[in-house]
């Protein structure tokens, strides 16, 4: 990746203060890092004592125990689920509505931009319960099973980022150059295959980015999932609450399961931080 | 700009509509039915060491009742952190289990919802009548004007659990029956380097069942007899003093408790780390925690002087899990089958052994099973010195409202502030006034 | 945030403009095709968003206590009952919610000042090639994509009075403390979470200033080298500059997201928070569901929908007046 700095080297005093601010920021970053992954090793006398930084002894007792604890294979199916599908259905609708507005003039456009963005500093609390109730009876009248199901929650999960989906799209679909498109309508494709066949392939980066945000929002999320999931559609977020039983916190438990469930996340998102950032640079800060 | 508001409007025009509907919902399903007599949705309250424990002593128990009657029961064992939430959406939307657990304090909170099957005689009768029940128990199911709202599965009560070693090491012969001795016993014990005695001081409930007991040593109540707050009586407030005054003044909690609010001071007494725990029906938690029977002994809880009983000498509430039945439940024959069920002799004292507590049902108490010395220390709790929370509407209110209040003034203690009558005066006074007026 | 979409000139000409002598045929179908595509966003967001919060504010009107949740159809109405224990500062339950207000407020700016300003030193840093700098990029990236429950519990381990790490360090191996510290309860609470809403939330602003700053043209930095200024006159000159319009929404986004959280102080205090740390959500959510009294919650998050409405519409009038002023 070239870089836009200028061609000369950079003075010692900027050299100097990089070092010491990326050391100190490393160390702030690193250290939650290392004593999950320590203490995910450790024996529960280790953890439940005074904190050590190298542990007494090493044992993989926690990654075992962590299955039988608590049912983390199903939770971690049903995140998986939830999480995966809320992606994909936020991010083909995000497409749409971004096409929209980035290519149409329409009434009402603004309105629907304004609603739709402000919808993301509506404050969780206060829709639970009506969402709560708007489920039950969208159940009651149609027999569709909102409420308790991962269908609920996946619909919840989507609208959480379709705003920001949306408005990012809107600004990379800007940046794909419509004589692009046009030209694929010459071709005489209609539309939508201008969309998919054109626009899409030149906006990946931009989806990417946005596919991202939208799985991590709905993979860490607590409150809707603790009101509305039952044990058999329980997520990870809530689920992971219960190696704090009656009886211990199972600190080395607690921390092997993060970690366990945290790795393909986290190798996913580093995988694909190419994109994030490329798809960032025209969508989110033109 | 007209079709801008023409949007606008016919939005808003939308959300009225569904809004409406939502609103007429609810309880549509009202009264329950019986319409689906062969399935069961079971909520239970996690007892055990783990949900998986509890999942492991209940199913083959549900296993039983299915062949028995037929009805094939759905279990969810909701952790304690969840329950209340999910039975308050459960109660919002008219969606929720058919028999559900529920701890014995949220009974007359939960009855003003009105979404629980009152246990009038006829209900009672269908499951062997009331008198089969402990009356203590019976006296922790909801407001006492009123038909319970829910039957008793388990019983516990608080005792003091003291570590047999540190003792002798300390020099202490028989554990300490007052809170005077139980200080300067303390000393004893600080002097070899233990901690004295722990506390969950950032747990709003466990706060909640000693501040209770407390008062009533002091011959107060939070309420009223005709249910007003009264948390600022000169007697709650030493009530509420003395207990913190554990850790600001004598010292013998330490201030590391103040932080804890997930038992981390069971913990702690099972490690050795620590000589004496208040706790209720703490033995399969200590087993489970690897801790031996014969490591420790099990006395009454303190009291101000003399011995414990009724009144001014309670030194335990009544603790424990009340069954219930959802109203809008469609299989109420069922559900009324498997409350039976499941507060039968047999099943009490299965039920009760597993999570080491004592059997509401009488005829279940009086089993040999229950005849331990550890069980007859809190059996006799229950029966001559444990007093049952207020039975008030707003228990549930009280209990986060003055519980916060507990754990804040802890953690001034903690912090090293001092903690007097004025200041406590303050914060039962703030916690009165978040209370609902009603 | 809704900005920049919107304020950006329309320097787009309409394709069905373009078109419109071509396909005349196809007219209606290229009306309603925007709407079409529009239309699932539209109704999701109606059924998730916008009904629910209609019927939040029909409820912050009724006295939907413990009585009546179970129809609340038949809870009686209270006017503006609610707002008012609300917003009676002298009594309790006002004075409560706004000191909450005042806490969020002021945990709110610092952690989005830090996370802007440790995102934006950081990725000005980043910006020039030396060794290892696609793994510290890799690893400043880790505590965004960690599951907020995984990386919060972790730091409730840390902060512990008596096993933690931080007091470990601080009191036992560093002797800065005289005693161990309290950090889940008390008053360094509000540091304990402003720490962890940092700590999570920087690498966000990283993420978005390293985007902008490959926005900026090459050229501007030759010119201004050609000029003989030097690296931290580039960088006040021009980078700082240049971020702007890239600021405006970053600022807008952390400051929504960090006023709203309700995961992180949730995880790491529980359902009762301290004084000191009690944000504004997690308020919210005690005053609905612990004390059941769902009239009075409703109309407090109606309140604070308010507030963040004016503050992000006044927001946005000042940043776009100070951006096109900027601009001329």
């Amino acid at each position: 990746m070239s870089s836009p700095t200028s061609p000369m080297a950079p003075p010692r005093s900027f050299v100097w203060s990089r070092r010491i601010f990326l050391t100190l920021l490393t160390g702030f970053v690193l250290i939650p890092v290392y004593v999950m992954v320590s203490s995910s090793l450790k024996p529960l006398a280790d953890v439940t004592g005074e904190f050590r930084w190298l542990p007494s002894g090493l044992t993989i007792r926690p990654y075992i125990d962590i299955w039988s604890t608590v049912p983390l294979a199903k939770y971690f199916v049903n995140s998986l689920i939830v999480a995966g599908a809320a992606t994909v259905c936020s991010v083909v609708i995000a497409v749409f509505a971004a096409y929209a507005v980035s290519r149409y003039e329409f009434r009402g456009k603004r309105v629907f931009t304004v609603t739709v963005l402000s919808t993301q500093m509506f404050p969780g609390i206060l829709f639970l319960l009506p969402l709560f109730l708007i489920y039950v009876n969208i159940g009651n009248a149609t027999g569709i099973a909102l409420f308790g199901s991962r269908g609920g929650l996946i619909l919840t999960y989507l609208t959480f980022s379709l705003p920001f989906s949306i408005w990012m799209l809107i600004g990379y679909f800007d940046s794909v150059p419509r004589d692009l498109d046009e030209a694929a309508l010459v071709d005489g494709c209609g539309p939508l295959g201008a969309l998919l066949r054109i626009v899409v392939p030149a906006a990946i980066p931009g989806i990417v980015a946005v596919a991202v945000y939208a799985f991590m929002t709905a993979w860490g999320e607590v409150l809707f999932a603790s009101v509305m999931t039952n044990d058999a559609t329980r997520t990870l977020a809530v689920g992971l609450q219960g190696y704090s039983t009656l009886n211990d916190v199972y600190w080395n438990q607690i921390m092997a399961a993060s970690l366990v469930v945290s790795v393909p996340v986290v190798a996913g998102f580093l995988l694909l931080q190419r994109y994030l950032v490329a798809g960032l640079t025209a969508g989110a800060v033109k | 700009m007209r079709s801008i508001r023409a949007a606008a409007v016919g939005a808003v025009t939308m959300s009225l509509a569904l809004a409406a509907t939502a609103c007429g919902g609810g309880s549509s399903s009202g009264g329950g039915s019986n319409d689906s007599p062969k399935t069961l949705t079971y909520w239970a309250s996690n007892q055990g060491a783990s949900i998986a424990v509890d999942k492991q002593v209940l199913q083959p128990e549900l296993d039983k009742f299915q062949k028995q009657s037929g009805i094939k029961v759905k279990l969810e064992v909701v952790p304690w952190s969840d329950l209340l939430n999910r039975i308050l959406t459960a109660t919002t939307s008219g969606q929720g289990p058919d028999v559900l657990n529920i701890g014995n304090t949220w009974s007359a909170s939960l009855q003003a919802t009105g979404a629980l099957l009152p246990w009038d005689a006829k209900n009672f009768g269908k499951i062997g009548g009331k008198d089969r029940f402990v009356d203590s128990a019976l006296g922790s199911t909801g407001a006492t004007d009123k038909d319970p709202a829910a039957v008793p599965l388990y019983s516990m009560a608080y005792a003091l659990y003291y570590n047999k070693k540190i003792f002798a090491e300390a020099g202490i012969a028989k554990p300490p029956t007052t809170w005077d001795e139980l200080v300067a016993d303390g000393k004893k014990i600080k002097a070899k380097g233990k901690s004295v005695i722990g506390a969950e001081g950032a747990n709003v409930s466990e706060n909640i069942h000693h501040v209770f007991v407390f008062a009533k040593q002091h011959g107060a109540d939070f309420f009223t007899a005709d249910g007003k707050p009264d948390f600022t009586n000169p007697k709650i407030v030493d009530a509420v003093k003395q207990y913190v005054d554990l850790m600001a003044e004598d010292k013998v909690i330490p201030t590391g408790d103040a932080e804890y609010a997930q038992n981390q001071s069971v913990s702690d007494f099972a490690k050795g780390k620590q000589a004496m725990l208040l706790w209720q029906s703490a033995a399969a938690n200590l087993k489970s925690q690897g801790m031996s029977e014969d490591d420790y002994g099990i006395t009454p809880v303190p009291v101000r002087s003399g011995t414990p009983g009724t009144g001014a000498q309670t030194n335990s509430m009544v603790a424990g899990i009340n069954i219930a039945v959802f109203k809008n439940s469609h299989n109420l024959d069922g559900a009324t089958q498997f409350v039976k069920f499941m507060t039968s002799d047999a099943e009490q004292k299965i039920l009760n052994t597993a999570y080491t507590s004592i059997p509401p049902v009488k005829g279940a108490q009086s089993d040999a099973a229950f005849n331990s010395p550890a069980n007859a220390v809190l059996k006799n709790t229950l029966a001559t010195s444990a007093a049952a929370l207020p039975q008030v509407s707003s228990e549930s209110q009280f209990e986060t409202a003055v519980g916060t209040a507990v754990k804040d003034l802890f953690a001034d203690a903690a912090a090293g502030r001092a903690v007097t009558a004025d200041s406590v005066k303050a914060k039962l006074e703030k916690a009165q006034q978040q209370m609902p007026a009603a | 945030m809704t900005t920049t979409a919107l304020q950006e000139p329309v320097r787009k000409t309409s394709p069905g403009a373009a078109r419109e002598p071509r396909r005349r045929t196809g007219r209606i179908r290229r009306i309603g095709l925007p709407y079409l595509l529009l239309l699932p966003a539209l109704l999701l967001e109606l059924l998730v968003h916008l009904v629910p919060m209609v019927i939040g504010i029909v409820m912050s009107f009724k006295e939907l206590t413990q009585f009546y949740i179970r129809d609340w159809g038949t809870a009686p109405w209270s006017g503006l009952g609610n707002y008012q224990v609300s917003v009676d500062f002298d009594a309790p339950v006002g004075e409560a919610l706004l000191h909450s207000f005042f806490v969020t407020v002021g945990f709110t700016l610092l952690s989005v000042g830090l996370c802007w300003l440790i995102g934006t030193a950081a990725a000005v840093y980043m910006q020039g090639t030396f060794r290892g700098r696609g793994l510290l990029r890799a690893l400043f990236l880790v505590p965004y994509a960690l599951p907020v429950y995984a990386a919060v519990i972790t730091w409730v381990f840390m902060f512990q009075h008596d096993n933690g790490l931080v007091n470990h360090v601080l009191h036992d191996q560093l002797h800065l403390t005289d005693e161990r510290s309290f950090w889940l309860i008390g008053d360094n609470s509000f540091y304990a979470l402003l720490t962890v809403s940092v700590w999570k939330g920087w690498p966000f602003a990283f993420l978005i200033v390293m985007a902008g700053l490959q926005n900026i043209p090459g050229e501007l930095y030759e010119a201004a080298a050609l000029d003989g200024a030097g690296m931290w006159q580039q960088l006040r000159r021009i980078t700082l500059p240049s971020l702007r319009p890239v600021n405006q929404v970053l600022v807008l986004v952390l400051f929504l997201w960090t006023f709203n959280d309700f995961n992180t102080p949730y995880v790491l205090f529980g359902k009762a928070a301290p004084e000191a740390a009690d944000l504004i959500s997690v308020h919210i959510y005690q005053a609905s569901f612990v004390t059941w009294n769902f009239g009075t919650g409703s109309a407090m998050s109606v309140l604070l929908l308010l507030f963040l409405l004016v503050v992000t519409g006044g927001y946005l009038l000042f940043t776009s007046r100070g951006r096109r002023a900027a601009d001329v």
